[in-house]
């Protein structure tokens, strides 16, 4: 079983990003389950995206201890560390993290800025950070992931989506 | 299999089993069945309107079903509270409809985008007056769809009301469904015969066979107590008697529960919708660290499953009743089974963790 | 004997209706029908939809298929039998209470839908069946149970409600001017849309009596004093007061349907 958490503000795109990765599982013949939780957090434009993926059904739909944490804002990566799994892996975005928290295995990369600079909007950042997540969990296969990524994105955006992702995917 | 939602689940339902109306109004969390009716409805030869509130939601489906069309409503919370005028109507006017509840935490406006099971009470009771009601709580994405199908096909075979109880955990849910491609449809019961025709002459399973507008019968359909005829009659035996047949023309055998470890089990978790996940690896964790625990799930909760809590096994001294409120199947369960009964109750917007349930054994 | 070819619209086992002595429900009900008739809608491609109230009960004397539905909601339930079977001919009944108070939102929405309804309101200036309560349309300083020392609550004009909201078709006539009041429901019926008839109905039981109207007929004598077919100072018009063209709902959905389906 495989346990991730997106996590960020409002308009970064995590739940997309979320999306896209559960249906690539699935699609690769995993059981998934996707899921926002909105708690209080919700306040303050927080937004939190969750994925169980396994091989066995799934029942209980929340995320307790995930084993990739991707924090897209400080507030995030602030709350969400106590609960990743020691063993995981902590993904930030190095300009929006600047106080990283204290953890072993971290991975902090200038996501929305890849997104601006090398795909042209800073509305590309969830992609990119799927192709980061896609690579660090190394257990899709990378073609399974671009062919949800063009299934759920407009025909318009689908060549600078996948752009984002290959970006994302070299980036580790 | 495909990634689905569950909320999608349940318009994707509603098209298979044959609906082809919808009025709703937009509110948190089952925006998107409306949405994915409005998506949907044209492309199959239906209709979708957004009504100007829920009262109107509720009115523009009922008129649609006395024309002919399979007709669906969905809303939340204060929303559904408005509903319940034309719900206590479609009771006594016996007109299919099937209302999808995806709870959130109330009262009032409550929490919008909050998960709860604060509705049980409200499904059952939510209209004035005495009247029968149907209510179906899926667990999954998958039975989203089953459970939409099942709720169309009741309504039109007890022409009734049937309220899909969901709640957020489930109608947001995203997992890996096959759906089925060979569906049952209850079609809309026929006069059968035109001569001396009675539109709410019940038929031997106590349901009458209304004719649609349009089709030359001239009925009447009042919102009034009224006899065979479907006129309003003043009298104490034609009003005993139509209540009478409200209740008893549900028939039991729609009663669904699902049991799992039962056999060996000294108590047993009770849970229904997103929260019987919970409590169903609760259950499993338990088991795990040799504790002899069942589980009890609710498919159906209304009409009660009260001869399966009275003859429950009787190896079973305890039940534990998981739920996302203040305690209402609690009360229910107590009312129904022998031995003792616990809640577990949670209402603080967020789901239980299976270690929260594991602590109530 | 005459023959009164309209009498089969009548379910005559179901007559005589509870309406009070002197009441001008009966005037516009006969008025509805007459018009029907004039139309060439049958028995069996009409639907009377009606909601809560004196005026509302007209639906089971009339030999269609009817629906008395719940107070106020009789527009949203005619909405959906429209859209789900366009070819029916639907016509609503309803009261001032039932349709500007706890209807008031619903009517105002069929009005900016266009949808092709053909609307009757018999406006009795008060609320019948329970006995004499003001309702939206009671005049300024009339008496009622509720108001006992006279009305101080403006009252809506339900006409010009209707034609502020979008309405298609809008007319006033009332249950003394007979034949003026076939014909404006008979050219309702001409309107692809939205059409609202308001009719003026004397309720001698509950209003006439606390209003200084002694008898059901001094009430009639009243509405042919005081209308005019055009506006007159310290006078109410009747007649068509609003007409235009405009794409019903129902036709503006089925022309969706035609591009997204089949």
């Amino acid at each position: 079983m495989y346990q991730l958490r997106l996590s960020g503000s409002g308009g970064q795109g995590v739940i997309t990003a979320a999306i896209i990765f559960a249906e690539a599982a699935v699609n690769q013949g995993f059981n998934a389950v996707q899921s926002q939780s909105y708690g209080p957090e919700a306040r303050g434009g927080a937004s939190k995206a969750e994925v169980i993926i396994d091989s066995n059904p799934i029942f209980h739909p929340h995320v307790d201890k995930p084993d990739f944490l991707l924090a897209l804002t400080q507030k995030a990566a602030d709350k969400y560390i106590q609960d990743l799994n020691p063993n995981g892996t902590l993904i930030i975005d190095s300009d929006l993290v600047p106080n990283v928290p204290k953890f072993e295995n971290i991975i902090s990369l200038p996501i929305t800025n890849f997104a601006v600079e090398k795909v042209g909007k800073a509305l590309f950042t969830n992609i990119v950070a799927l192709g980061v997540l896609v690579k660090v969990s190394n257990f899709l296969d990378f073609d399974t992931v671009k062919n949800a990524l063009a299934s759920r994105v407009p025909p318009a955006t689908v060549e600078q989506n996948l752009a984002a992702l290959n970006l994302g995917f070299g980036s580790v | 299999m495909i990634l689905l939602q569950g909320n999608e689940a349940v318009a994707k339902a509603a098209i298979a089993a044959g609906v082809r109306f919808f009025g709703g109004y937009p509110i948190t969390p089952s925006t998107e069945i409306a949405e994915s009716m409005a998506k949907l409805l044209p492309k199959n030869n239906g209709v979708f309107i957004q009504m100007e509130d829920e009262i109107a939601s509720m009115g523009v489906v009922l008129g649609a079903s006395l024309a002919g069309r399979k007709v669906l409503t969905a809303s939340s919370g204060p929303g559904i509270s408005l509903k319940q005028e034309l719900i206590g109507y479609a009771a006594a006017a016996e007109i299919p409809v099937v209302i999808v509840n995806v709870q959130r935490v109330g009262p009032s406006t409550g929490q919008p985008t909050a998960p709860s099971q604060g509705d049980v009470m409200q499904a059952r009771w939510g209209t004035h007056g005495d009247h029968s009601i149907i209510a179906l709580s899926p667990w999954s994405v998958r039975e989203a769809f089953d459970l939409t199908v099942k709720a169309v096909n009741y309504a039109e075979r007890f022409r009734t009301p049937v309220i899909l109880l969901m709640d957020e955990i489930v109608g947001h849910l995203r997992e890996n469904v096959e759906l089925p491609t060979d569906i049952e449809i209850y079609p809309r019961r026929q006069p059968k015969t035109k001569e001396n025709y009675k539109a709410y002459q019940p038929d031997e399973d106590l349901v009458p066979n209304i004719a649609n507008f349009g089709e030359g019968y001239h009925i009447h359909v009042t919102g009034l107590i009224h006899d065979e005829t479907g006129f309003p009659v003043g009298s104490p035996k034609v009003t005993r008697d139509f209540i009478d047949r409200m209740h008893k023309k549900i028939s039991k055998d729609i009663i669904e529960v699902q049991t799992e470890f039962l056999d060996d089990a000294e108590e047993a978790v009770v849970a229904f919708g997103g929260t019987a996940r919970t409590a169903y690896q609760a259950v499993l964790n338990a088991r795990a660290n040799g504790k002899k625990v069942g589980f009890i799930r609710l498919v159906t909760i209304w009409p009660f499953a009260d001869n399966f809590f009275a003859n429950l096994p009787a190896n079973i001294k305890k039940l534990v009743v998981a739920e996302l409120n203040y305690g209402q199947i609690f009360y229910e369960v107590q009312r129904t089974f022998k031995g003792e009964v616990e809640l577990c109750a949670k209402y603080d917007m967020t789901i239980f963790e299976p270690s929260e349930i594991e602590v109530c054994l | 004997m005459i023959e009164r070819s309209y009498e089969k619209f009548f379910r005559q086992n179901r007559l005589p209706h509870l309406w009070c002595p002197g009441c001008g429900n009966g005037i516009v009900m006969k008025a509805i029908v007459q018009a029907i008739e004039k139309k060439g809608w049958t028995q069996d491609n009409t639907v009377i939809v009606s909601g809560i109230g004196c005026s509302s009960r007209a639906s089971g004397y009339m030999d269609f298929d009817t629906l008395h539905t719940a107070h106020g909601r009789a527009i949203p339930f005619a909405t959906g039998i429209k859209l789900a079977n366009p070819a029916l001919n639907v016509v609503v009944i309803t009261g001032d209470g039932d349709c500007t108070a706890i209807g008031g939102n619903h009517f105002i929405h069929g009005c900016r839908r266009n949808i092709d309804l053909n609307v009757i309101l018999f406006n009795n200036n008060i609320y019948g069946m329970t006995g004499g309560q003001a309702s939206p349309t009671t005049p300024l300083g009339k008496k009622a149970t509720t108001a006992p020392y006279g009305s101080i609550d403006p009252p809506f004009d339900a006409c010009n409600l209707a034609i502020a909201a979008g309405a298609t078709f809008v007319a006033r006539s009332t249950a003394f001017h007979v034949q003026h009041l076939v014909n404006m429901i008979s050219n309702s019926f001409d309107n692809n849309g939205f059409s609202f008839v308001e009719a003026l109905v004397q309720c001698p039981t509950s209003f006439g009596r606390k209003n200084k109207f002694p008898t059901p007929a001094s009430m009639m004598q009243w509405f042919k004093d005081n209308a005019a077919m055009k506006p007159t100072e310290g006078k109410f018009t009747i007649g068509v007061l609003h007409s235009d063209t405009a794409v019903s709902y129902n036709d503006a959905y089925y022309d969706l349907i035609s591009r997204t389906c089949c």
